[in-house]
């Protein structure tokens, strides 16, 4: 099992932030339009720098999704930031009809996604928001796993036309990818080559996967471990050849079981090479207040679940 | 070139006419659509696009730099859209035939899905389209293109809470190039809008939100005309401007007019001849 050395742990809201403003300087149809949550989102240094292209919306999501669709009539790259419950579910029908049916190039980027919101309980704490946004044609959904994955998917989603929906969260992580790296949308990354069972990732859990990929390694078990930053396209390619080879799949996402990635992988499975598979996901139910950490444990998001999700499968591998 | 008209008023009337017949024939050809409203809002379309904006029908482009911009954001009358569009040369005339039917560009609302010209956004689920005008509008602003933004709503329409939400950041930004449209019906699906959504004072309320609000009769060239003349005199002054239109539904056919039964009904056999004997035109050109 390979080490993945880190010097920080970094937000990964911080993270869009910083490729938004990279952004700033190096694409003048980038705009920015935020929700009265210009701090959470950290779109202060946009803001500052770039004021003429930002556009405080106030309260009022619904009109900041009709206006971000309105400025792309003239060539503007909107990139909306508000909390991941309000870019989505609360603008549901804005989003299908203003944005994805009318292919606008709208980048909706959603922070404070899943349990790791914390204290302020289920009303924010979105787990719905993947299924929500991958069901819409035509629309790309990303959820990066550190602050250097998520600077570089906010920069290349920029030079990609059509809609996207990108989803990062409140919690510091451990920042373990390349400050260079290049973000391919719709390309899995993958971490660790192993054969004993294949580990697919997203977001904050892909972290939680590298911690069960050690103690695995101490059980005997040789994990592989595949970053799957981009739900949809999902890199069919990458799953299909990695299942193939372990004959067992683990899935592991902060977001519920229904329509996550565990059931978009399970779907690509039972069409092409079923196998066994066990997912690590918030099992239809709504969180609730409490530090991260203490949610991860309670809905079973943590490294412990993704050993005992793969000790699972691999009773059922043939 | 974008078209600016010099066309008298009795030319206008000549297309609306012709617009009208296009509209009861190709909600009855499918047995289903909006009469209603889109004959209530013949006139303003015809105004607009044979007088009034500075267009490029023949290359359309969606980001329409260096042109007026429609909005229909109460897409439900997508036939007075359609024929009007058709009618400016947008796409051919005989194209309106396929209304509604499978695999046409003229979907049942409008849509930038199958690539019709002249559509710039999908509408239909209402109370988005004041947004998008919004944001339009700043998009021009940005890339120093002087010309304006036009967008047409329901009443009824008026009930959404988006609206509000979009009336209200109008004016704190300042979108003096948007010029909006609300046709003043007084009717939806369910009966008066006086009966249902209580609407109240409208003039009141958009001014209280920081509009330029001006009011005309949408179905008489006569009175609607001067009133978008000063509608864009009143645009870049700072605030953004409504239209309170005041239009049946239905006009131009004695049966369809004043009640909100011909909403989203089509004419049998029987009432389209009896509409069309209505709608003449010296040289009636029918797809």
């Amino acid at each position: 099992m390979k080490d993945f050395p880190y010097t920080e742990s970094k937000d990964t809201r911080s993270g869009f932030g910083a490729g938004l403003h990279e952004l700033g300087k190096t694409n003048p149809n980038v705009v920015a339009l935020c929700a009265d949550l210009i701090g959470s989102l950290k779109m202060d240094a946009f803001k500052k720098d770039f004021p003429e292209r930002f556009f405080q919306v106030g309260i009022a999501e619904a009109n900041m999704m009709g206006v971000a669709a309105g400025l792309t009539i003239g060539g503007k790259i909107p990139f909306t930031g508000t909390f991941a419950n309000f870019s989505t579910g609360r603008v549901y029908d804005q989003i299908r009809q203003s944005i994805a049916y009318s292919d606008k190039n709208v980048k909706i980027c959603a922070s404070h996604a899943g349990l790791t919101l914390g204290e302020d309980g289920a009303t924010h704490q979105i787990l719905e928001d993947l299924g929500l946004m991958k069901m819409l044609p035509g629309m790309t959904v990303i959820n990066p796993c550190d602050y250097n994955q998520t600077k570089a998917a906010t920069i290349a989603i920029a030079d990609h036309h059509g809609p996207v929906y990108l989803r990062f969260g409140r919690p510091v992580v451990p920042n373990f990818t390349p400050a260079d790296q290049t973000f391919e949308i719709g390309k899995a990354v993958l971490l660790n080559e192993g054969t004993d069972v294949s580990i697919f990732a997203t977001g904050h859990l892909v972290w939680k996967a590298i911690l069960a990929g050690h103690l695995l390694a101490e059980q005997g078990i040789s994990a592989e471990i595949i970053n799957i930053h981009t739900i949809k396209p999902l890199d069919e390619a990458a799953v299909l050849a990695s299942a193939r080879k372990t004959r067992c799949v683990v899935t592991a996402e902060e977001h519920q079981r229904h329509g996550g990635l565990g059931d978009s992988i399970a779907q690509l499975l039972a069409r092409q090479e079923p196998l066994p598979l066990e997912m690590v996901a918030v099992n239809d139910s709504f969180g609730e207040s409490g530090t991260p950490d203490q949610l991860m444990q309670k809905y079973g998001l943590t490294e412990m679940d993704v050993v005992r999700a793969a000790n699972d499968v691999l009773k059922r591998k043939k | 070139m974008p078209q600016t008209a010099d066309r008298s008023t009795a030319e206008l009337q000549q297309i609306a006419a012709q617009v009208r017949r296009d509209i009861v024939r190709m909600v009855h050809a499918v047995n289903s659509g909006h009469p209603g409203g889109s004959l209530g809002c013949t006139d303003l379309l015809v105004a607009l696009y044979f007088k009034v904006m500075q267009h490029n029908p023949t290359s359309f482009s969606l980001d329409g730099v260096g042109e007026d911009l429609f909005f229909l954001s109460n897409g439900h009358i997508s036939p007075v859209f359609y024929s009007v569009l058709a009618r400016a040369g947008y796409f051919p005339v005989s194209e309106l035939s396929t209304f509604r039917k499978l695999d046409s560009r003229l979907q049942g609302h409008p849509t930038t899905h199958e690539g019709l010209p002249g559509v710039r956004i999908a509408s239909g689920s209402l109370g988005q389209g004041l947004s998008v005008a919004c944001g339009a509008a700043q998009a021009k602003k940005l890339n120093g293109d002087d010309r304006r933004v036009f967008v047409l709503m329901g009443d009824g329409e008026l009930e959404e809470g988006q609206i509000w939400e979009a009336a209200m950041y109008a004016p704190h930004h300042k979108i003096d190039n948007l010029i909006a449209v609300v046709d003043r019906n007084g009717q939806q699906i369910d009966g008066p809008t006086a009966e249902i959504g209580g609407l109240g004072d409208l003039r009141a309320k958009f001014e209280a939100f920081g509009w330029h609000v001006l009011e005309a009769d949408g179905n008489q060239f006569s009175t609607l005309l001067p009133a978008l003349e000063e509608a864009v005199a009143a645009s870049g002054q700072g605030r953004p401007v409504i239209m309170l239109m005041d239009t049946q539904m239905g006009y131009g056919v004695d049966f369809m007019m004043g009640s909100h039964k011909w909403h989203g009904v089509a004419p049998n056999d029987e009432q389209l001849q009896k509409a069309l004997q209505q709608l003449l035109v010296e040289n009636a050109s029918d797809y």
